[in-house]
C-alpha cells in the first residue's frame, strides 16, 4: 500500500483507508480510560503526517521539525495565557499563521542548502526557538512551562471535560481534515512533482520544474500542519513545556515515522500508535533500557526493514499472494 | 579600558582553547562527510567515548595522563573500525535519510549505555598536578591546562596538515575527495581508505573529547547537546577541507566564549543567527567548493 | 539557414584546468550536428554550459538570437532547450509513463496544481502514452525504471526530453552503455525526430555519428580542433591523430 502521487495513481479512497477512522471512533467507546493517551496519539499522527510530507514525499531530511510543533503549541498557549483569547478556533488559526510565516522564512534559508548543512540549519533553527522559549520567561514561562491556558468550549457548545472526551473528538476531527488535505496534496500534480524532486532533483530542474518554489511550498504546508498538532497538544494539556521544542522530540518523531514507514501516508498512523503504546507500557518501568531499545530498533529498521512496519506487511502480503497462485 | 583589554585577552585565550577542542573533534566529521558523503550524526559519540575512557583510565586504571590520552585515541579508533566494517559500510550507498536515522539510533544507544554505566552526572576530570596550576603572563593568570590544550592542539593540527599534504596516505585521501571514481580507476583501494580515514577521524574525535573533558563536560547527553556545534564547524568550514573547519572552529570557539562572557542572557542564540546569515551568504561554507 | 544556438568565446575553468577553451560554435535550425572528441575533452561540460547547469568563466551563449548567458536552466528550457544526460538521470522509483508524464505536465504548465488529482489530467497521460507509442515503448509504459533494461532506459531518457518539445536538443552520448545490437533502436528514434528540431549529438560510436550527422565538430582539450562535413572530417589526418592517441602538443 504505497501512496505515491503520480499521473496514473487513482485518487479513490480505498476501503482499507477507512480503517484508522473506524478504529479511532471505536476506541472512544471501547477504551474510555485511555482517552488522554488516545488524544496524544492522534496529535502525534498529525505531527508525523506533516513530517512525512517533507521527509517522505519531498525528500527533505529535517532534524528540526519540533520547531513548528513547538511554535504552534506556544502560539496557541501564549494567545490564551497572555492575551486572554480562549476561543479554540482562534488559537488554532494563530498557530497556523505563526507556523506559515516561520515555515516560509526558514524554508527560504535552509532550502538553498543541502546535506549536512541543511541538517545543521534545521537543528539550529529549532535550537534558536528553544533558546528563546527558555529565556523569554515573561512570555513563555521558561523552564517552568506555560500554564494558565484557558480553552473555551468548541463552538460555544462542547466544553473541554476532565476525561478528555471533547479533546479526543477535537483531535480526531482535526486529524481527519489534516489527513484529507495531505492526501489531496499528495495525489495532486503538485504531489507528483514532489515525488519527482525526491527521486531525482537534478532531472526535475532539467525538465524545467520550479524546484525551489515547490519545496518551499511543501515545507510551509508541513510547518502549518505541525503547528496545528502543537496547538492541539496545548489545548488538550492546557500546558506547554519546553520539551515540545527539543531535539529529542524531533528525533522521536522521526523514529515513529520510520517505524511505520516513510512516504506512504499511513506509516504516519501506524508508527505513533505502536511507539506510544509501547512507550506507555515500557518507558516508565525501564527508562534506561527504553532509549537503548529505541536506538537498537532504529539501527535494525535502517539495516533490515527500511520501509517500516507497513513495508513488512506489504512484503508479507505479496508473499502470500505468490504462494496462493 | 585596562579592564576591558584584560577581559579581551582572557576571552581570546579561552576561546582559542575551546576552538582547538572543537576542531580536533570535528575535523574527522568534515573529512568523512567530504570523502564518503556519510552524514554521521553520531560523531559526537566518539568524542564522548574518548572522554569516558580518559576519566576511567585516570581514576580506575591509574594510568598517567599522557597515556590516558593515547588510550582514548587508540580505543576509540579501534572501536570505530569495528562499527565501520559491521554497520557504516552497509550504508555508504544508502540515502541520506537512512544514514541520519541510523546514526541517531547510535546516539540513542550510546546515551543509554553511558547512563547505565556512569549515571547521569558529569564526570570529574582529575588533572595531573603539573597542569592544575595557573600560568602567569603579563600580570594575568591563565590555567596551565588550557595552555597545554592550545599547544598540544596546535602541534596536532600541524602534524595532521603535514601528514595530509606530504604523505602517500594524504595524497590518496585528497585524490578520493576530489574525485572518487577517478581515484578508484587509478587503483586506490577506496574501501581501505575509507576505513583508515574513518578510524583516524573518530580517533581524533575521541582524543578531542578526552582532551576537552574539562571544557566540554562528559555526560550522557553529550552527543545530542553538542551536535549542532560540531555540525556548524563542518558546515561553516566547508566539506572535505582541513583548513576550513579549523578557521570555523576557532571563530566559533572565540565567539561562543565572548557571548557567554559578555551577553550570557543570549546564550548560543547569536552564534546560531550568525551561522545562518553566513550560510545565506555562502551556502557551501567559507572554504567549501560551490556544488 | 539560421542559427538557433550559438556560443561566443565560451570558456570554463576548474581551478587551473581549462575545460572549455574559447569555443565559438553555431548550431543551425534543423541541424544534425555531432560533437566528438576523446574522453575528458570537455563535451559534457560544454553541454552543461549551454543548458546553464554550469556558469561559464567567460563568453556567452545565444539561444534563438537572445543572449541567455545569465538565464537560469529553467528559463532556457522554456525557450526550447532540451538535453539528455550521459549517465541516465531518471526517476528510478516511478514507472516509465510517470517519468514522461512529469515532463509533459511541466511543459503544459499544470504541474503546480494543488488539489485536483493528477490522474484527472488525462491529457497529460495521453500525451505521454502517445509519445511512448511513437518510440515503440508502449508495452513498457507501466514498468518501474529500476526494473527496465539499460538500453530502454536510454530511450526513456530521450522520451522525457522530447516531452518538453524542445526546439534544440542536446544528446549526451545517447547510446552510451547500450549493447551494440540495440543501438539501431536509438538510431531509429533519432531518425524519426521532427526535422525542424536542431540536434547536437555527442557520441563515441563513429558508425552512428557518420550515419546520423550532417556536420561534425571535434573538441580536443576543451577547444574546437575542426569542423566540417562527415566527408571532410573523415579525410582529415588530424582526426586520426587524435583518435589514435598520438596527440601533438
Ligand atoms: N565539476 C568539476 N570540477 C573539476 N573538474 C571537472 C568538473 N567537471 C568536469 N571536470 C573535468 O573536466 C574535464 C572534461 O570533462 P567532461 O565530462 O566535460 O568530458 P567529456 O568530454 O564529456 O568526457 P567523456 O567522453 O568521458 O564523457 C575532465 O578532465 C573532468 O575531470
Ligand atoms: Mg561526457
Amino acid at each position: 500500500m504505497r501512496h505515491n502521487g503520480s499521473y496514473s495513481a487513482s485518487p479513490r479512497i480505498g476501503l482499507l483507508e477507512w480503517t484508522p477512522w473506524i478504529i479511532g471512533i471505536a476506541a472512544f467507546f471501547l477504551l474510555p480510560e485511555y482517552l488522554s493517551l488516545g488524544a496524544r496519539i492522534l496529535i502525534f499522527i498529525l505531527y508525523a503526517l506533516s513530517l512525512d510530507l517533507v521527509v517522505g514525499y519531498a525528500g527533505i531530511v529535517t532534524l528540526g521539525h519540533s520547531a513548528f510543533f513547538g511554535l504552534g503549541a506556544y502560539a496557541a498557549g501564549i494567545l490564551s495565557a497572555r492575551f486572554g483569547v480562549a476561543d479554540p478556533a482562534l488559537q488554532l488559526l494563530a498557530a497556523m499563521a505563526a507556523c506559515a510565516l516561520m515555515g516560509l522564512a526558514t524554508g527560504a534559508v535552509i532550502l538553498r542548502t543541502r546535506g549536512l548543512t541543511l541538517l545543521m540549519l534545521t537543528l539550529a533553527i529549532a535550537s534558536i526557538l528553544l533558546e528563546v522559549a527558555n529565556k523569554a520567561t515573561s512570555v513563555t514561562g521558561g523552564a517552568d512551562g506555560l500554564s494558565g491556558i484557558v480553552v473555551a468550549p468548541i463552538l460555544g457548545l462542547f466544553r473541554f471535560d476532565l476525561f478528555g472526551k471533547t479533546a479526543y473528538w477535537l483531535c480526531l476531527a482535526v486529524l481527519f481534515v489534516g489527513w484529507w488535505i495531505t492526501r489531496r496534496l499528495i495525489y495532486s500534480p503538485f504531489g507528483a512533482s514532489l515525488v519527482g524532486i525526491r527521486e531525482n532533483h537534478v532531472r526535475m530542474v532539467a525538465i524545467g520544474s520550479p524546484v525551489s518554489r515547490r519545496l518551499l511550498t511543501a515545507y510551509t504546508m508541513s510547518a502549518v500542519l505541525a503547528g496545528v498538532a502543537g496547538a492541539l497538544l496545548t489545548q488538550t494539556n492546557q500546558f506547554v513545556g519546553l520539551n515540545v521544542l527539543s531535539f529529542e522530540s524531533s528525533g522521536e518523531l522521526l523514529v515513529m515515522l520510520i517505524l511505520g514507514g516513510v512516504g506512504r501516508i499511513y506509516g504516519a498512523f501506524v508508527g505513533p500508535v505502536v511507539y506510544m503504546i509501547a512507550q506507555d507500557m515500557l518507558a516508565k518501568q525501564f527508562p534506561e533500557y527504553w532509549s537503548l531499545g529505541i536506538g537498537l530498533l532504529l539501527v535494525i529498521i535502517v539495516l533490515f526493514a527500511r520501509d517500516g512496519i507497513l513495508g513488512i506487511i506489504d512484503r508479507l502480503v505479496a508473499l502470500v499472494r505468490k504462494e496462493a497462485r | 579600558m585596562q579592564e576591558f583589554l584584560a577581559s579581551l585577552v582572557s576571552v581570546a585565550f579561552h576561546g582559542v582553547a575551546y576552538g582547538m577542542i572543537l576542531y580536533v573533534i570535528s575535523v574527522g566529521l568534515s573529512v568523512t562527510m567530504g570523502l564518503m558523503g556519510f552524514a554521521n550524526l553520531a560523531h559526537g559519540v566518539f568524542a564522548m567515548a574518548g572522554g569516558y575512557i580518559l576519566t576511567t583510565s585516570l581514576d580506575q586504571w591509574g594510568l598517567p595522563f599522557p597515556l590516558a590520552l593515547a588510550v582514548a585515541f587508540v580505543l576509540v579508533a579501534a572501536g570505530s573500525v569495528v562499527l565501520e566494517r559491521l554497520l557504516y559500510a552497509r550504508l555508504y550507498a544508502a540515502g541520506e535519510l537512512a544514514q541520519v536515522l541510523f546514526t541517531i539510533g547510535l546516539i540513542f544507544m550510546a546515551t543509554a549505555i553511558a547512563r547505565l554505566i556512569y549515571g547521569t552526572l558529569q564526570q570529574p576530570v582529575h588533572l595531573p598536578e603539573g597542569m592544575k596550576g595557573q600560568f602567569d603572563l603579563l600580570g594575568r593568570d591563565f590555567p596551565a591546562y588550557r595552555v597545554f590544550i592550545i599547544l598540544f592542539g596546535a602541534s596536532l593540527v600541524a602534524g595532521l596538515w603535514f601528514g595530509v599534504e606530504r604523505t602517500r596516505f594524504g595524497a590518496m585521501v585528497r585524490a578520493a575527495v576530489d574525485n572518487r571514481a577517478m581515484a578508484q580507476s587509478v587503483g586506490i583501494d577506496t574501501q581501505k581508505l575509507f576505513m583508515a580515514t574513518f578510524a583516524l577521524g573518530s580517533g581524533l574525535a575521541g582524543l578531542g573529547g578526552a582532551l576537552g573533558a574539562e571544557i566540554i563536560a562528559i555526560q550522557p547527553s553529550y552527543p545530542f547537546e553538542h551536535l549542532v556545534y560540531f555540525l556548524i564547524v563542518v558546515a561553516v568550514g566547508g566539506l572535505g577541507t582541513l583548513r576550513g573547519p579549523f578557521v570555523a572552529a576557532l571563530v566559533i570557539g572565540i565567539a561562543d566564549t565572548a557571548c557567554k562572557y559578555w551577553v550570557p542572557q543570549f546564550g548560543a542564540f547569536l552564534i546560531y543567527v550568525a551561522t545562518i546569515l553566513l550560510l545565506l551568504w555562502r551556502p557551501a561554507g567559507l572554504f567549501g567548493r560551490a556544488a | 539557414m539560421s542559427a538557433v544556438l550559438q556560443t561566443r568565446g565560451l570558456c570554463k575553468r576548474f581551478g587551473a584546468l581549462t575545460v572549455a577553451d574559447n569555443i565559438d560554435f553555431t548550431l543551425e535550425a534543423g541541424a544534425r550536428h555531432a560533437l566528438i572528441g576523446p574522453n575528458g575533452a570537455g563535451k559534457t561540460t560544454f553541454v552543461n554550459l549551454l543548458t546553464g547547469r554550469l556558469a561559464p568563466s567567460s563568453g556567452s551563449v545565444v539561444l534563438g538570437g537572445e543572449d541567455v548567458t545569465r538565464l537560469s536552466q529553467q528559463d532556457r528550457i522554456r525557450r526550447g532547450l532540451g538535453r539528455t544526460f550521459q549517465i541516465n538521470s531518471l526517476f528510478r522509483g516511478l514507472s516509465v509513463v510517470d517519468n514522461v508524464s512529469l515532463a509533459v505536465a511541466e511543459r503544459r504548465g499544470v504541474s503546480g496544481r494543488l488539489f485536483r488529482p493528477a490522474s484527472q489530467l488525462s491529457e497529460v497521460r495521453d500525451e505521454a502514452m502517445e509519445l511512448l507509442r511513437s518510440l515503440g515503448m508502449a508495452d513498457d509504459a507501466q514498468v518501474i525504471i529500476a526494473n527496465l533494461a539499460y538500453g530502454k532506459q536510454r530511450l526513456v531518457e530521450i522520451a522525457i526530453t522530447l516531452a518538453m518539445k524542445p526546439r534544440v536538443l542536446l544528446l549526451d552520448e545517447p547510446a552510451a552503455g547500450v549493447p551494440s545490437i540495440e543501438t539501431h533502436r536509438i538510431l531509429d528514434v533519432l531518425d524519426s525526430l521532427p526535422v525542424q528540431i536542431g540536434i547536437l549529438i555527442i557520441e563515441h560510436d563513429m558508425d552512428l555519428v557518420f550515419r546520423f550527422a550532417k556536420r561534425i565538430t571535434i573538441l580536443v582539450n576543451g577547444a574546437t580542433l575542426l569542423e566540417g562535413t562527415p566527408e571532410e572530417i573523415a579525410a582529415d589526418p588530424r582526426v586520426r591523430e587524435v583518435y589514435l592517441g598520438e596527440r601533438h602538443e
